[in-house]
C-alpha cells in the first residue's frame, strides 16, 4: 500500500478493501494454545500443505468492522421496501430467528440415533401435516433445498412413476411465462422441453395444451398465480387434457402465497406442486439463500417421494428408508432443517386467520399499487391481478427511458427496484410484488416515487438515464465483467485499487 | 401473531381506490368450486410467547450437543463458532437481502461473495469457485453433470469411490438415474481405508469420464491423491476430490495441489452450526479454463461509470434465467448468507488459526483412538492416516452404544447401515469440542 493512499480520506461512502488487503502478516484473532504434537508426526509429511498462500491475518475488531461497513452497503427488507415481483420480499419475522438457533434445534446432529431427535422429528412430521393441508396435497417431502431443486425432485417423482407404467415419455411443456428453472429443471431430468405461448389475456388456454399434449409428453410445469400475477384459471380442463392423455400436472408453487384460503392446488388436477417457504413462509432470502423447496403429490406418486421417511408408530417418530420405489436422496440429512424450524414457526404464529389473511392483503396491496401506478405506466395486461402486478416502460419509451433506467432511479428515491425484464413475454417488464406487510402509507411513498420517475422521464430524461446518483457505485460494467472475468482476488493481477 | 399492518379502515380506503366494495370482489374470478374448498384446516394463531414456549418444548425433546457427549461427524461436524460469526449473519441488511441482481445497491453481499470465492480457491488450492451450492452432496452430483459438460460423449463412465460419503453416493446415484448416457462404477476400498488403487487403475478406460474420491474419505481416512490423479490422467478422465471436512484443508495439502480438475465439499464445518445437517452449503471449486462450464451464481470484479471496483454477478449467461432449458443448471441460490458465516469464520481465524484449529483436530483425535484401542474391546479397523475422524470394530457393539446411551454419549456412527461388511464398525469423531475429560468418560464407559 502506498503512502499516498494511506492518507486519502476514508468516509463511510468508500469501498472497504478486501480482507486480503488489510492486515499484517502473523497477525490473528484466533486463541488456542497448541496442544500435543501426536498425530501430525503420524500423517505423513507428503499429506501436509506449507501455507495457505493469501489468506487473511485480521484482528477480530478489524473483521467486525469490515463486515458492518459492508453491511451499509447492502439495500434489505429491514432498510427498504422490496417489491421485487416473484420473489416475496416479507417481513422476516424475528421469533423464526431467536428459535432456530436454541441449542435443541441448533446443535443436534442429523447421524445421532433417532431416539433423542424426537422433538425435531415432531417438528418435520408437523409440518409435513401442515403443509399437506395448506395445499391440499396427499404426501410430501421437505429434502429439497430450494425451489429449484424440488422442482427436479418432482419432475424425478413424475419420471420413476411413468417409467414403473412402462414409459418415461419424452418431454414436458412449459408456458413463456415460466421461471427459468423449469425449463433447466426439466432438462436435468432429461426431458426436452416444449413451450407453449400464452394468450394475449396473460393465461394459457386449454386449446394451446390440447393441440401439443400427445403421448411423448410426460407432464406440463403450471406456476398458478403465473408469473404474470395471475390466475390461471383453465387449469382444472388443461389437467384434465394432459391425464387425458396419460401426462401428470406439475404446479410450480412459487405463487403459493396469494392462495392460501382462496384455492388448494390439491383441487386442481395437480399431481406433483413445490413450494418455496422463503417466499409463503418468511424464512429470511439471506443475499441467496437458504431456502427450502418441499415437494407434494398426490397419493399415485407417494411411493417415489425420497428417502427418508419420517413416520410414527405409537406415539414414536421413525426414519423409513426401505422404500424400493423411492427416486433415492436429493441431499444429505434432513434438507434445510434450520430453514425447516423458521416456516413452522412463521405458520403457527399467524394460524389458520393469518395465513388466509395474509394472502388477502397481498392481494389488496397488489390491486392498490396496480389501480395507482395506472396514472403514470402501461399495464401489461388487464385482468385483476392477484399478488403481483406487471407495468411496462411503454409510456416512457418516447423520452428515451427505459425501465433499466427506471430500476435504477428508483434507488435515488431509497426503493429497491421491482423485478425487470421479467417475464420475458412482456417487453420491458416491471414487475411489483408489494407483499401483505407492507402499510398503505409505504405502497404510497412508492407510487409516488414511481409518478416522479414518469414525470422526469418527461421533463428531464437525463437524470434517469445517468441514474443511480446516490449509491455507493454508480451502473457498473457488467459487459467488462464477463469478458475478461475477474472472479477472485489474486495479487498476481493486480486488481483495481 | 399478525405480521399484516392494516387496520379496518386502511383496507376501506384502499377498497375505495381500487374501486370495489370487499376483498372477495379481487378473487371472484378464480372458479367457485375451488375457492368454496379453500379453507385451511388448522388451528388458530398464538402470542408470541406462546410460540416461544411451544418451539421450546420441541427443542428440549433432542439431545444436544451440550448436554450429551457427540463424537459424531460424517458430513457434519461440531466446531467452534466464534460470537462474531453470527453477529455478522444476524445483520438484517445481510439477511433479509435478495440475490444481489441490483448490484449499486448489494455491494456488501457481492463483495462478501467475491471474498468468499477467494478463500475457497485459497482453502482448495483451485483457480476459481462459485458462490455456493447447496450442500456436499449436491455438489458432487453437480461436480459429475459439470464433467459431464466438458468431456467428449464417448466419455460417459463415472467411476465413484466407495468409500466416498454415503449421502453424496446416493445423491449421486439419484442426479445420474434420468440420464440415459450416464454409466455408474464404484471403486471398491482397501484395507487402509482408501480407495483401491489397484481396482481403480484396472477399471479406468477411454470411456471413463471421471474418478470421484473423498478427501479425506468418509471413513476419515487421508487418501493418497497421487497415485490416483495419475491413473486418471493416463486414461484422460477427470478427477474430482470432495471434503465434506474443509477444516482438514488447513493442514493437508489442498485437492489442487494434487491435480484436481473440480475440488467440492460440504462447508457447514467452517461456522456454521450443525443444525441436523442444514443448511450449510456445497462449495464448488475448477480450472479455470473449465469456467463457462460451472453451475450456479459467480461474482465477478469490475468497475462502475466512475471507474471505482465494484463487483456485479457475472457470466449469467450459464444460468437458467438466461439460458433456460440450456442453462449448465437449474440451481439459483447459493446458500449465501452460510457462504458469509464461513467468510466470517475463515476471516476470523486466518491463517495461523486455520491451521492451529486443524492441528488441534488432529491431535485430539489420535489421542483418542490410541485410548480407544487400547482397550481389548476395540480394535483399529483401517490402517490408514487420518485427519479427525476413524473407524473402529467393536466387539459387542450393540451393548457399548445402549452403554454409553445411559451416560449420555453418542459414541459414533455404526456404519452397518451402509456397509455389511463393517456392521460391527463405529466412525468416531473428534473434535476440539470434545474436551479431554469426555474422552476419559468414553474410555471410561467402554471399560466397563
Amino acid at each position: 500500500m502506498s503512502e499516498s493512499s494511506a492518507i486519502k480520506p476514508q468516509s463511510e461512502a468508500s469501498a472497504p478493501r478486501l480482507l486480503f488487503e488489510s492486515g499484517s502478516p502473523g497477525r490473528s484473532s484466533f486463541y488456542w494454545p497448541a496442544e500435543s504434537e501426536k498425530g501430525q508426526t503420524t500423517i505423513p509429511g507428503e499429506f501436509l500443505r506449507e501455507d495457505i498462500p493469501g489468506f487473511p491475518e485480521l484482528g477480530e475488531l478489524e473483521v467486525l468492522r469490515h463486515f458492518t461497513r459492508l453491511s451499509h452497503r447492502n439495500f434489505a427488507i429491514e432498510s427498504q421496501f422490496y417489491p421485487l415481483g416473484s420473489c416475496t420480499m416479507k417481513y422476516n419475522p424475528k421469533v423464526n430467528e431467536v428459535v432456530a438457533r436454541l441449542p435443541g434445534f441448533a446443535q443436534i446432529h442429523p447421524l445421532a440415533p433417532i431416539e433423542i431427535l424426537q422433538g425435531a422429528m415432531e417438528l418435520l412430521y408437523d409440518l409435513e401435516r401442515i403443509l399437506i393441508e395448506i395445499s391440499g396435497m396427499d404426501c410430501i417431502s421437505l429434502q429439497p433445498s430450494a425451489g429449484a431443486q424440488g422442482e427436479l425432485t418432482g419432475l424425478m417423482l413424475i419420471r420413476a412413476c411413468l417409467t414403473e407404467k412402462g414409459n418415461p415419455r419424452k418431454k414436458i411443456i412449459v408456458p413463456d411465462t415460466a421461471h427459468g428453472t423449469n425449463p433447466a429443471s426439466s432438462t436435468l431430468c432429461g426431458y426436452d422441453v416444449v413451450q407453449i405461448s400464452s394468450t394475449a389475456r396473460g393465461v394459457i388456454d386449454t386449446a394451446t395444451v390440447a393441440k401439443v399434449m400427445d403421448e411423448d409428453v410426460a407432464a406440463i410445469m403450471i406456476t398458478n398465480p403465473n408469473t404474470l400475477g395471475l390466475f390461471e384459471r383453465d387449469i382444472e380442463a388443461i389437467a384434465a387434457v394432459v391425464h387425458q392423455k396419460g401426462g401428470l400436472v406439475y404446479l410450480d408453487g412459487a405463487n403459493l402465497n396469494a392462495l392460501m384460503g382462496v384455492a388448494k392446488p390439491g383441487h386442481m388436477g395437480v399431481d406433483v406442486l413445490h413450494m418455496n417457504l422463503h417466499k409463503t413462509f418468511s424464512t429470511p432470502h439471506g443475499g441467496g439463500g437458504p431456502g427450502a423447496g418441499p415437494v407434494a403429490v398426490k397419493e399415485g406418486l407417494s411411493e417415489y417421494l425420497p428417502v427418508p421417511r419420517i413416520v410414527k408408530q405409537n406415539d414414536k417418530f421413525e426414519l423409513l428408508e426401505d422404500c424400493p420405489k423411492s427416486i433415492g436422496r436429493v441431499r444429505s440429512f434432513f434438507g434445510n432443517f434450520g430453514i425447516l424450524v423458521r416456516a413452522y414457526t412463521y405458520i403457527i404464529s399467524l394460524g389458520r386467520e393469518g395465513l388466509e389473511e395474509s394472502s388477502r392483503m397481498a392481494l389488496l396491496n397488489a390491486n392498490y399499487i396496480r389501480k395507482k401506478l395506472e396514472k403514470g405506466y402501461q399495464i401489461a395486461y388487464g385482468e385483476p391481478c392477484m399478488h403481483e402486478c406487471i407495468f411496462t416502460d411503454r409510456l416512457q419509451h418516447k423520452y428515451g427511458v427505459n425501465t433499466l433506467d427506471i430500476a435504477k432511479r428508483l434507488l435515488d428515491y431509497g426503493f429497491h427496484p421491482p423485478t425487470i425484464y421479467f417475464p420475458l413475454v412482456v417487453s420491458g417488464a416491471l414487475m411489483i410484488e408489494p407483499t401483505e406487510t407492507e402499510t398503505p402509507e409505504m405502497l404510497d411513498a412508492f407510487v409516488e416515487a414511481m409518478l416522479a420517475i414518469a414525470q422526469e422521464a418527461k421533463e428531464n430524461p437525463d437524470v434517469v438515464k445517468n441514474a443511480p446518483h446516490s449509491t455507493p457505485v454508480k451502473r457498473l460494467d457488467e459487459a467488462r465483467a464477463a469478458r475478461k472475468p475477474i472472479l477472485r482476488w489474486d495479487p498476481g493481477q493486480g486488481g483495481a485499487e | 401473531m399478525r405480521y399484516t399492518p392494516h387496520t379496518p379502515s386502511d383496507q376501506e380506503q384502499m377498497l375505495r381506490t381500487i374501486g370495489i366494495g370487499s376483498i372477495e370482489e379481487l378473487y371472484q374470478h378464480i372458479p367457485e368450486t375451488l375457492r368454496n374448498r379453500a379453507k385451511i384446516e388448522l388451528p388458530g394463531g398464538l402470542t408470541e410467547l406462546a410460540v416461544r414456549r411451544r418451539l421450546a418444548a420441541l427443542a428440549s425433546n433432542n439431545a444436544t450437543a451440550t448436554d450429551w457427549s457427540f463424537f459424531l461427524g460424517g458430513g457434519i461436524y461440531h466446531h467452534f463458532i466464534p460470537s462474531a460469526v453470527d453477529t455478522v449473519i444476524s445483520r438484517s441488511e445481510f439477511a433479509t437481502s435478495y440475490t444481489p441482481y441490483q448490484p449499486e445497491v448489494s455491494q456488501g453481499t457481492l463483495q462478501a461473495l467475491f471474498e468468499y470465492q477467494t478463500l475457497i480457491c485459497q482453502l482448495t488450492g483451485m483457480e476459481i469457485s462459485n458462490a455456493g451450492v447447496y450442500d456436499g452432496a449436491s455438489a458432487a452430483a453437480e461436480a459429475v453433470l459439470m464433467s459431464r459438460r466438458i468431456q467428449p460423449m464417448s466419455r460417459r463412465r463415472v467411476l465413484m469411490s466407495r468409500a466416498l460419503h454415503p449421502h453424496y453416493r446416493a445423491v449421486i446415484t439419484t442426479y445420474l438415474r434420468n440420464l440415459d448416457d450416464m454409466q455408474l462404477d464404484e471403486i471398491p476400498f482397501d484395507a487402509s481405508g482408501a480407495t483401491d488403487v489397484t481396482e481403480l487403475t484396472r477399471k479406468l478406460d477411454h470411456q471413463s469420464m471421471c474418478v470421484i474420491v473423498g478427501y479425506p474419505n468418509f471413513f476419515g481416512i487421508i487418501e493418497n491423491l497421487a497415485p490416483i490423479q495419475t491413473a486418471c490422467a493416463g486414461k484422460g478422465a477427470q478427477l474430482v476430490i470432495v471434503t465434506p471436512e474443509p477444516l482438514a484443508l488447513g493442514l493437508l495439502k489442498p485437492p489442487g495441489a494434487w491435480g484436481a480438475d473440480i475440488a467440492v465439499g460440504e462447508g457447514q464445518s467452517l461456522g456454521v452450526p450443525m443444525t441436523l445437517g442444514g443448511p450449510g452449503f456445497g462449495f464448488f471449486a475448477s480450472q479455470k479454463k473449465f469456467v463457462r462450464s460451472l453451475p450456479g451464481r459467480l461474482v465477478g470484479e469490475t468497475v462502475d461509470t466512475e471507474g471505482r471496483r465494484g463487483f456485479v454477478l457475472t457470466l449469467a449467461t450459464r444460468e437458467q434465467h438466461i439460458r433456460r432449458e440450456k442453462a449448465t443448471s437449474n440451481i439459483c441460490t447459493s446458500q449465501t448468507l452460510c457462504t458469509l458465516a464461513s467468510t466470517v469464520f475463515m476471516s476470523l481465524l486466518g491463517k495461523s488459526g486455520m491451521r492451529r484449529l486443524a492441528e488441534v483436530n488432529v491431535s485430539r483425535a489420535h489421542d483418542a483412538r490410541d485410548r480407544l484401542v487400547s482397550r481389548p474391546q476395540l480394535e483399529a479397523c483401517f490402517s490408514g492416516a487420518f485427519f479427525n475422524e476413524f473407524v473402529l470394530r467393536a466387539r459387542n457393539l450393540e451393548s457399548l452404544l445402549q452403554r454409553c446411551a445411559a451416560a449420555r454419549i453418542v459414541p459414533g456412527v455404526p456404519l452397518g447401515q451402509w456397509y455389511p461388511e463393517l456392521d460391527d464398525c463405529l466412525l468416531i469423531c473428534v473434535t476440539e469440542m470434545n474436551e479431554r475429560e469426555e474422552i476419559e468418560r468414553l474410555v471410561g464407559v467402554i471399560g466397563d
